[in-house]
């Protein structure tokens, strides 16, 4: 091992002391509220930045092992550092190192006591994901599977004086107690029944279950980890709790808490379970598939920038599930380079995710405080007062669309590839699904470009629309040191996808049993499985394109006759010109509610011709909410009625109650 | 085979406890209820005493002396207070079909004796065959509290079911630890000050001890 003797397991191990100690301190300093701002935060930083760089250490070593002196009898608190805990600390350290700076100015304006709370629940939530990541057995695991639900649930319901937002946090927390339900049964399957040791994820591995109970294990695992992620149908905590939560907040649970979601799908599929099946991949290939067209459909019509991402996250996740699914099904025939390579696309998606979602979900923070909205309907024209905040915020803009050079374009170019390069496989279903499943994400991808060209265009571009304040102020400087990583990391992560890949290699060499590798082999030219067939290069990419800008520019500059007039905007023969005339973030959505009709539950009220105050009012609702939850929520109405029949206020009838239960046990028992 | 003479008495003295239990299942006017409580607490004493008599046991000769203290002294003088306070000392209740209420409680009896067979076979104790009769005193109670609309009533069947309690102990199986049964009468004694309280916020809120009022509160 190491030389000085110090395991990356036990750098973890501190700085999640150090978290929970810097969120205790939180508490104490609740009378000096600048201090925690300024110093806690920041310090919450620098911890998350060496978790990051523990990370990156701990991928090329060996799994680390600890276990604590604590926990249950027989079952005392197991720790593991392998290298897929590793590449999700990455994420976990790298995202919310940005996301801490930025909290440091975004939450500097907030009340003392409120603050020292946030501040406790914060730490404590990024301690509990990263607890996650590495617990070693089931116990452990839902210890810090709960710390991380219970500590995100007050960080929603931050401002709970709101009825709405106590409405989103109450149906975040019920959603992820089914979902933990779900994964604790899962775990319970998985012991198969030899008592308490076997609760360790060792014990777990040399199990070898039966392929019904894997089976069983599995389905459970994916249904509580899916409640977690926002996989339909249980996506819909995501958009209302979204919203509510503080920006920093949302970009952690966007950014890195669905993560652990997607970890925990990948720990019980190809670590703890020992062999997968073949239709796993297609079911959650499949359900990938609906998530994604559905999150992005919804995005496209929303006016709420922060449910507009949050629909957007539901679509990533959709394309991540998409990934692991192929993984599965390329696992279980055999391919190994290619179920590398979709697991690699997948990795590296979420890393993005990760990297994107958090940019703009703080971005978004930013422009909540500039102007007190969250209505697209009411922005326009920001770039003029944050011109930072936009800059920064169109390199997310464009990563999450999937333009090159940025990083979005890298995984979903790998996932498309590995869809492309997919030869026979042996069964012809699979074979004919493939096609139309690359096709769907082909769509998703376009479509949530469509998306972010309607999220940017709305608030940043065109002029004001509402009466929103007289002038919105740029972002802070911590706030813009925040952004500032978050958008360079999305850079980085686009222009050195050689580097990434080959450390991602090590954590697939893990899990699927081989790396991706780099067919070129050199730094300049990512090639997946043959550079004859596909290869990428966004150095040479970028070099391209600031070389046309380049000539293009000196060409205009030598053709240009350098006289210059200034004259009014043609205004298309219709002089008076307001900001109402612009296209709204409703209007922009229109086609797509008119394409996919019949996906949304629209109702609409449109003026008539001749009224002289119109106004207008659409809303288009989720299907799934009136089709599914509603009638369970009727159901379950309707047995606790039938549970409140035994309610009658009268004493008598309650001693009656204890009087036969005591006869009944008398008598029989 | 001839019994000796305390058991005899100790016999005597538990069909009486039942025969008052019975009593108070169909007593109407609550200041003879409380009286008759009083009356089965003094039962209880004697019991005791006599069983610690016969044992030599001398921590049930305390036990004998607080009971006597608590419940034929304090608790009756307790309830007689507050039912002057209340001024409910002359009220009558509507008791419904008490021949019914009664032969449900000679089936109790039936089935508490029957229960207690197979316990009373374990016993080696002199008092083996009264298990059944402090079964069933508790039974009785428990009837008693169903059937009452009065609150105060119901506090006394509750403090009648103790009584049977306490004689299963220390009658039937020769006592608890005193300190169990220091703590037992303390309890009582506070329960009953609790359900004095109550009974006055009971009757500032429904302007009766009617309990039937209660309903009111059920949760729609």
């Amino acid at each position: 091992m190491d030389a000085v003797g110090v395991l990356p397991l036990d750098v973890v191990g501190g700085v999640i002391l150090l978290w929970l100690l810097l969120g205790l301190f939180g508490l104490v300093l609740q009378n000096t509220p600048h201090i925690i701002s300024s110093v806690i935060f920041p310090l919450g930083a620098i911890a998350a930045l060496a978790v990051a760089g523990t990370g990156l250490w701990a991928l090329g070593e060996h799994a680390s092992y600890a276990i604590l002196p604590m926990g249950l009898p027989d079952l005392p608190l197991h720790l593991r550092l392998d290298p897929l805990a590793a590449f999700f600390l990455i994420l976990l350290g790298g995202a919310s190192f940005g996301v801490s700076l930025f909290s440091a100015g975004y939450f500097k304006s907030m009340q003392g006591n409120t603050l020292g709370l946030l501040c406790l629940e914060y730490h404590l939530f990024l301690a509990g994901m990263a607890l996650v990541l590495l617990a070693d057995d089931a116990y452990m695991f839902m210890v810090a599977w709960e710390t991380m639900a219970l500590s995100s649930y007050f960080l929603v319901t931050t401002d709970h004086h709101v009825p709405d937002i106590r409405k989103a946090g109450f149906l975040y927390l019920l959603i992820a107690h089914v979902g933990a339900i779900a994964i604790l049964l899962s775990f319970g399957v998985m012991q198969g029944g030899h008592g308490i040791g076997a609760y360790t994820f060792a014990a777990m591995r040399e199990a070898h279950l039966p392929v019904f109970w894997s089976s069983v294990a599995f389905l459970l695992a994916l249904f509580g980890f899916g409640a977690k992620a926002g996989l339909l149908p249980l996506h819909v905590w995501l958009p209302e709790a979204h919203p509510a939560a503080p920006s920093p907040v949302s970009a952690l649970m966007s950014g890195i808490m669905l993560k652990t979601a997607i970890y925990g799908i990948l720990r019980v599929t190809f670590d703890l379970l020992s062999v997968q099946q073949w239709w796993w991949g297609v079911l959650a290939l499949a359900l990938g598939l609906i998530t994604a067209i559905f999150g992005v459909m919804f995005a496209a019509v929303q006016g709420d920038m922060k449910r507009l991402l949050a629909y957007s996250s539901i679509e990533n996740i959709g394309l991540l599930l998409v990934g692991i699914g192929l993984t599965i099904i390329f696992h279980v025939y055999g391919k190994d380079a290619l179920a590398a390579l979709s697991l690699t696309a997948t990795l590296y998606h979420s890393l993005n995710h990760a990297f994107f979602k958090s940019l703009l979900f703080i971005g978004t923070g930013s422009i909540l405080h500039a102007t007190g909205e969250r209505n697209m309907g009411r922005m326009g024209g920001l770039i003029r007062h944050m011109p930072w905040v936009a800059v920064l915020m169109l390199v997310g803009v464009l990563s999450i669309s999937g333009l090159p050079p940025f990083n979005g374009f890298v995984s979903e170019w790998l996932l498309l590839q590995a869809f492309l390069l997919s030869p026979g496989l042996p069964n012809s279903y699979i074979n004919m699904l493939i096609p139309v499943a690359a096709a769907v994400i082909a769509l998703a991808a376009a479509l949530a470009a469509y998306v972010m060209v309607k999220f940017y265009g709305i608030i940043f571009l065109g002029q004001p629309r509402g009466e929103a304040k007289a002038q919105p102020h740029d972002a802070g400087i911590w706030e813009r040191i925040g952004l500032c990583w978050l958008s360079l990391g999305c850079v980085a992560l686009g222009l050195a996808p050689v580097y990434v890949v080959k450390q991602l290699d090590l954590v697939t060499q893990v899990l699927v049993g081989r790396g991706l590798g780099n067919a070129a082999a050199g730094w300049l030219f990512l090639a997946p499985v043959d550079i004859e067939r596909a290869s990428y290069s966004p150095v040479i990419f970028l070099l391209a394109v600031l070389g046309v800008m380049l000539v293009t520019a000196l060409a205009v500059r030598h053709f240009y006759h350098g006289r210059l007039r200034r004259g009014p905007a043609w205004d298309c023969g219709f002089p008076a010109q307001n900001a109402r005339m612009q296209d709204t973030a409703e209007g922009f959505g229109q086609p797509i509610r008119r394409i996919f009709e019949p996906f949304f539950r629209i109702e609409s009220e449109l003026p008539s011709a001749f009224d002289t105050h119109p106004r207008y009012h659409g809303r288009s609702d989720d299907r799934i909410w009136f089709a599914l939850y509603l009638p369970i929520k009727r159901i379950t109405e309707k047995f606790s009625s039938w549970a409140s029949l035994l309610q009658h206020g009268r004493i008598h009838l309650y001693l009656t109650y204890t009087f036969a239960t005591l006869v009944v046990l008398l008598a029989f028992v | 085979m001839s019994i000796p003479f305390t058991t005899q008495t100790i016999n005597l003295l538990a069909s009486i406890l039942l025969l008052i239990a019975f009593a108070m299942l169909s007593q109407r006017r609550i200041l003879s209820l409380i009286n008759l409580f009083a009356w089965q607490g003094l039962v209880l004493s004697v019991s005791t005493f006599v069983v610690a008599y016969s044992t030599a046991q001398r921590h049930l000769y305390y036990s004998a002396a607080l009971t006597l203290l608590l419940k034929v002294l304090v608790l009756p003088w307790l309830l007689h207070r507050l039912i002057r306070k209340l001024n409910v000392k002359w009220d009558v209740e509507t008791l419904i079909n008490i021949p019914a209420t009664m032969l449900v409680g000679i089936a109790l009896v039936i089935f508490a004796f029957n229960l207690a067979a197979p316990i009373s076979q374990l016993s080696e104790s002199i008092t083996r065959g009264l298990i059944g009769i402090a079964l069933a005193s508790v039974l009785l109670s428990l009837l008693m509290m169903i059937t009452r609309r009065k609150a105060i009533s119901q506090v006394v069947a509750f403090l009648s079911l103790e009584n049977g309690l306490f004689f299963a102990a220390t009658s039937a199986t020769q006592g608890m630890p005193l300190v169990v049964e220091l703590g037992i009468a303390l309890d009582v004694l506070v329960a009953t000050f609790i359900f004095g309280i109550f009974f006055f916020q009971i009757r500032e809120t429904f302007d009766s001890l009617d309990i039937t009022h209660m309903e009111k509160l059920k949760d729609d």
